[in-house]
């Protein structure tokens, strides 16, 4: 019984179960790995404007403007388990009408083999940091945050929060001229 | 080779054929067993997702697989890959929280966008749909196994390819001997 076709059986069984079997070692090796690292950041102008949001409710909403430094070094993270990072980050705060408010300002994708040294001074947020409602006038303590979710080649996909944060606060009037 | 394959099938008497029906049977119902208890441990209604779309390139690519999880007790955060529902659109969205609002009695608003998408994603949603809420979650991602869903979507692109693997499948399990 040594036909073309047992033979070709044999040959895609055996080659799907080894790949299979180092795809499975190949999460199994990276499985302990701790990805935290510390990153600094800081705010350089923040501004608030209460203006009609046409995008969602078009209600006049809080609408911030702000321009960060950032700086960390993420290229130890990457091993062959790790396919891209991305890279968030994250306005967190508290108002009177939500006891949790998240908004994400600024991403970026980090594949494999790219410059993972980080060093942006006075960058623009790539999102816009809509309130929902009025709760950014005069706020005293938001919160930024650094995050990653590491994309491996197969395996878990893990969201890590950088070591270090800034708060920063809004000013008590509105600016009425354009940003 | 087909020869062969009846000449197996005539030289099984009732009691063989019985039991590769049976065993048939079990292969199936165990492929059902599994799928519906990975439904309870996961809490996810579909456990297991195959990526349809390359909105979320370069991290997920068309094909790849995706293992949920959905537990009422983990709070959805920013930055979290879910996968959820919109009304009157069969195919599930994976996509990446962007913005969330959580109120003080527990419910929460969030919005979504494909990593390779230039905007968010309220043009995807239902009509004056502006939020996604809890109830819209399939699943959150939480592995990932690259190309392994290709066969499912050849077969959902070539109907007679799917005909032809599983009449192939069928025949080995009723004929095969050991």
């Amino acid at each position: 019984m040594y036909s073309v076709l047992t033979r070709g059986n044999a040959i895609l069984t055996y080659t799907l179960s080894v790949l299979a079997c180092l795809t499975f070692l190949c999460f199994l090796s990276t499985l302990t790995v701790d990805y935290r690292t510390a990153a600094q950041m800081n705010t350089v102008k923040v501004v608030v404007k209460n203006v009609p949001d046409y995008g969602a409710s078009r209600e006049r909403n809080d609408l911030g403007f702000l321009t960060f430094d950032l700086k960390t070094d993420l290229s130890h993270l990457f091993n062959w388990n790790v396919k891209q990072l991305f890279l968030y980050l994250t306005a967190e705060y508290i108002t009177p009408n939500n006891e949790l408010n998240q908004v994400v300002l600024w991403d970026k994708i980090i594949l494999r083999g790219e410059n993972a040294i980080l060093d942006f001074k006075n960058m623009n947020t790539k999102y816009y940091f809509w309130d929902d409602g009025n709760g950014l006038k005069g706020h005293s303590n938001v919160t930024l945050t650094l995050s990653w979710n590491i994309i491996p080649n197969a395996g878990l996909l893990p969201n890590i929060q950088a070591i270090g944060q800034h708060s920063f606060k809004f000013p008590t009037d509105y600016t009425q001229t354009r940003v | 080779m087909l020869d062969s394959i009846f000449d197996d099938v005539k030289r099984m008497n009732k009691r063989q054929f019985i039991y590769q029906v049976l065993s048939f049977g079990m292969i199936v119902s165990s492929a059902l067993m599994i799928w519906k208890g990975l439904m309870v441990v996961t809490g996810s209604e579909s456990p297991i997702v195959v990526v349809l779309s390359g909105s979320m390139e370069p991290a997920f690519h068309r094909g790849d697989l995706l293992f949920l999880t959905n537990y009422p007790e983990e709070p959805v955060r920013v930055g979290e890959i879910v996968v959820f529902k919109v009304e009157g659109r069969d195919i599930p969205i994976v996509h990446r929280v962007l913005k969330l609002h959580e109120k003080n009695n527990g419910t929460v608003k969030f919005l979504t966008k494909g990593d390779n998408n230039s905007v968010d994603d309220r043009g995807l949603y239902a009509q004056g749909q502006l939020w996604l809420t809890k109830k819209d979650v399939v699943g959150r991602a939480r592995g990932f196994l690259p190309y392994v869903g290709m066969v499912t979507i050849y077969m959902n692109e070539y109907p007679k390819f799917k005909f032809a693997v599983l009449a192939c499948l069928a025949m080995y399990v009723l004929v095969h001997r050991e």
